[in-house]
Formats: C-alpha cells, sequence, structure tokens
C-alpha cells in the first residue's frame, strides 16, 4: 500500500476550513478569529520548516546534528512550559525550572527506547529519534506546565494555609504536600485519561500516521503502545519532578515561603 | 532571659532590639501600619531577616525552623484553618481541655466552617498552647471576642506566663496592654521603644 502524496491545492482547500471558522468567530463576534488564523499559519510554517529541517537530519544522520536537534527542541519545550505559567519563578528559575524537569526523564527514556526497546541502527536514525523525542516533549511539556501552573497558583492563593501549617511546626514539606499532590494529579491525569481512551474514543496520531503510510495495522499499533509508554511515564516523571522542584523553590533555607520568588505575567 | 533579639533587620526595620524574660507579657503597640505584625513575623522567622535572635541564650540557627516555630509559636490575627474539624488541627493522642476556654468538650469535632471567628480565635490560640511552646507571639488575640470571652483568653495566657512562659502580645487597646502586661513597647516609624512599665 502506497502513501497518497498530498499536493499545495489538497492543503489549501483544507484550510479554507480555518477560514470559515475564523469567519464563524467573526459573525458571532468571539474575538478568536485573529488568534486562530496567526497559530494556523505559525502551525504550517513551523512544519513546513520541520519537514526541511528533517529531510536534512534524515540525510546526515550523525550524532552531532541529532544532539542539536534534541537540545533545540528541549529548550523550545522549557520555553512553553514557562509561557503557559500564569506565575512563574523570576529571574532563570523561570526558565530553568520547566527546562530542568523536561530534560533528566526525557533525555533517560528517550535513550532507553533507542538503545534498548527499539534499537534502529544506527542507534541514533533520526527516523525513530526525532519524531519519539518530539512526542515525549510535547505530551510532557502540557503535564509539567499544568502541573506547576496549579502549584503556583495554589500556593499563591492558600499561603495563609501553608504559613498556617508551618507555624504548628510542620515542615515545608510536609505544609506543601497536598498543594503539591493536587498538582501532580493535574499535570499527570490527562496522559493517564488518554491511555484510557486510545483505541476506544481516538485513534492516537502515530498510529493513524503509520497506518496512512501503509504500515500494517498490528504494527502501528505495536509502536502505538510503546509509545503510550514512554509517553506516560515520561509525563509523569517529568511532573513530579518539576513540580517537587517548584515546591522546594518556593521555601528558603529557612523554610519561610517565598511568594516573592513568583512574578504575576499579565 | 527567655528570648532575646538583637538588631533585628526587615524591609521596614532596619534594627530592632528586644528582650523578654520568663513570665513576662509585653504589650507591643503602634499605629496600623507600623510594623508589628512584621516583627512577630520575623520573630517566628516566616519571613527573610537578619539579626540574632536566642531562646534561653541558643541562637536560632541552631533550631530547625519547625522546632524555632514551635517554641516561638505565634497565632495570627487571622488564623487559618485547612482540616474539615477542629480535632484535625491538633495532636493526635493529645488530651485537650476545651473548657479551659468556655468552649464544650465537643468543640474538637465541630466543623471548622462552622464555628464563628471568635470561637476560631479561641481554637487557634489553644492549638498553639497544646504544642507547649516557650513564647507566645498573638497578634490581636482578642479582637473579635467579647467581654467574657476575652477575659477567658487573658486569664489562660497569664497561666501560660505563670508556667514560666513569655508573651508578646499586640494590641491596640490601651487599656488590656496595662492589664496584661509588665512592659509596653511603642512600634513607630521603624523604632521599637519602651513607653512604661505597666501595673499587671
Amino acid at each position: 500500500m502506497n502513501l497518497v502524496n498530498l499536493s499545495a491545492l489538497d492543503l489549501g482547500l483544507a484550510s479554507a476550513l480555518i477560514l470559515a471558522l475564523a469567519a464563524m468567530s467573526l459573525w458571532l463576534s468571539l474575538g478568536l478569529e485573529r488568534t486562530l488564523l496567526i497559530n494556523a499559519l505559525r502551525m504550517t510554517v513551523q512544519l513546513l520548516l520541520v519537514g526541511l529541517v528533517l529531510k536534512v537530519l534524515f540525510a546526515h544522520a550523525s550524532l552531532l546534528w541529532i544532539a542539536l536537534g534534541a537540545g533545540f527542541m528541549l529548550l523550545v519545550a522549557g520555553r512553553e512550559v514557562m509561557a503557559r505559567q500564569q506565575r512563574r519563578f523570576s529571574g532563570a528559575w523561570g526558565y530553568g525550572l520547566g527546562t530542568l524537569a523536561l530534560t533528566v526523564p526525557s533525555l533517560a527514556i528517550i535513550l532507553l527506547a533507542l538503545v534498548v526497546l527499539v534499537r534502529p541502527v544506527p542507534w541514533y536514525e533520526p527516523q525513530y529519534a526525532i519524531p519519539m523525542f518530539g512526542m515525549l516533549l510535547g505530551n510532557s511539556m502540557s503535564g509539567v506546565a499544568v502541573g506547576l501552573d496549579r502549584l503556583m497558583q495554589a500556593a499563591w492563593q492558600q499561603r495563609n494555609v501553608i504559613e498556617g501549617q508551618l507555624l504548628l511546626g510542620q515542615t515545608w514539606d510536609q505544609a506543601i504536600s497536598e498543594l503539591r499532590h493536587e498538582a501532580a494529579r493535574a499535570g499527570m491525569i490527562p496522559i493517564i485519561n488518554s491511555m484510557a481512551a486510545a483505541g476506544v474514543v481516538s485513534l492516537p496520531g502515530m498510529m493513524t500516521g503509520q497506518i496512512l503510510a501503509g504500515s500494517p495495522p498490528t504494527e502501528a499499533v505495536k509502536y502505538q503502545i510503546l509509545i503510550m509508554f514512554l509517553i506516560a511515564a515520561n509525563t509523569g516523571f517529568a511532573t513530579l519532578g518539576g513540580v517537587w522542584l517548584g515546591s522546594k523553590r518556593l521555601f528558603d533555607e529557612r523554610e519561610r515561603l517565598r511568594l516573592d520568588r513568583l512574578r504575576k505575567v499579565t | 532571659m527567655l528570648l532575646e533579639v538583637r538588631a533585628l533587620q526587615t524591609e521596614i526595620f532596619s534594627h530592632i532590639d528586644l528582650e523578654l524574660e520568663a513570665s513576662e507579657c509585653v504589650a507591643l503597640t503602634g499605629p496600623s501600619g507600623s510594623g508589628k505584625t512584621v516583627l512577630l513575623r520575623a520573630l517566628a522567622d516566616l519571613d527573610p531577616n537578619q539579626g540574632d535572635v536566642f531562646l534561653e541564650g541558643v541562637s536560632r540557627q541552631r533550631f530547625s525552623p519547625s522546632i524555632w516555630r514551635l517554641k516561638v509559636a505565634m497565632v495570627p490575627a487571622e488564623p487559618a484553618w485547612w482540616g474539615l474539624r477542629v480535632r484535625d488541627h491538633f495532636p493526635k493522642d493529645e488530651v485537650i481541655s476545651m473548657q479551659l476556654l468556655g468552649l464544650p468538650e465537643k468543640a474538637l469535632d465541630w466543623e471548622v466552617a462552622r464555628c464563628s471567628s471568635g470561637e476560631r480565635q479561641r481554637l487557634a490560640i489553644l492549638r498553639a498552647l497544646v504544642r507547649k511552646p516557650s513564647v507566645l507571639l498573638l497578634d490581636e488575640p482578642t479582637a473579635n471576642l467579647d467581654g467574657s470571652n476575652r477575659e477567658r483568653v487573658e486569664t489562660l495566657i497569664a497561666s501560660f506566663r505563670h508556667a514560666g512562659g513569655g508573651v508578646i502580645w499586640v494590641t491596640h487597646d490601651e487599656v488590656q496592654a496595662e492589664r496584661v502586661a509588665q512592659r509596653r513597647l511603642q512600634l513607630e516609624a521603624g523604632m521599637l521603644r519602651e513607653t512604661k512599665k505597666s501595673a499587671a
């Protein structure tokens, strides 16, 4: 089974749906048309560019280029995590926290996947390494962002409760533990739910893509199961790590709640 | 000396010295916004501050933060509650006499949300006291109380003091300050000065 190639006209016709939606937004005064069109355009440009980048990477499959590509993806993911928080740490921590939380588990899990599980030759074969790393990061980024956003908002709103517990002799770890659990749950629940819905409510994108590209459905399913395990684990570890690190940073060495380290993004 | 404070510095004070003897109550007065709460928070080590603070001659740095806050216990003007029931805020297996504050024994099983602000205030003092502090930092502890309950709180604090505890009591009530404290300190424009010795 061969892949049916899409022409520019096909994509243009599909984009007409977005134009129709923008027109509807304008008609209903939703005020979303501008954002919708800009983001659709941004998505198109980004994907066209990444297509070119992947083409070059696939043609020059050197470890250095793959590592540079992965590093760039990590930096952008870290920026996205930061941008999605209404209250974030000021200074380098604002950017560093999410990036660090994503980096450690993502690198460990992609290495495990490539070297132990999938074992392409060479192990950093970009056809496997880049898409899998992208899927890991894309999902984990959302988990970390949601978890950190929930933690910072809750700490801000429940300052009295946290300090009330500190005043009764609890440690910083005890005083923030409930908020931290809630934040970690908020970050992890979407990926847990998506596992429950996979194959029943939704056909995951990777599997669909492979089937469209002509892979046997049973093989596509195996890859999808593998990637779902990796994504769930990565999202979980990154969210737990980010939320723990964020909660630690909310206190200083004398276990004082330091909300002055946060700034609100307007 | 029970509590000794040397050159305490926060965002709004540049230099505060303070001494508190065992069995002594010091009333802390001053206009609104003068920093009385900030001073109590700094003593409880709840906000960043510099300076030397000693409890019975031992530097604050020698205590873990949680132990320090148990020994130098602050009761805020608006205490926070997080558990469903009053009991959730008291140590387990601790015998607690609610009658000390004019509350029935079953008050431990009350839902916090159904307590009046005065009841919450009294319960907040009790939950600090059951943890056996050496020093109590009270931020307007009777502001929401009627006459008889104010008297109960004053009696309870007096018995804590007679057992060797020290108290710093923030109040706007001059008569109360005269009644409960042995010394009175006035905080104004970042300076702490002793106004007079009380009759109590």
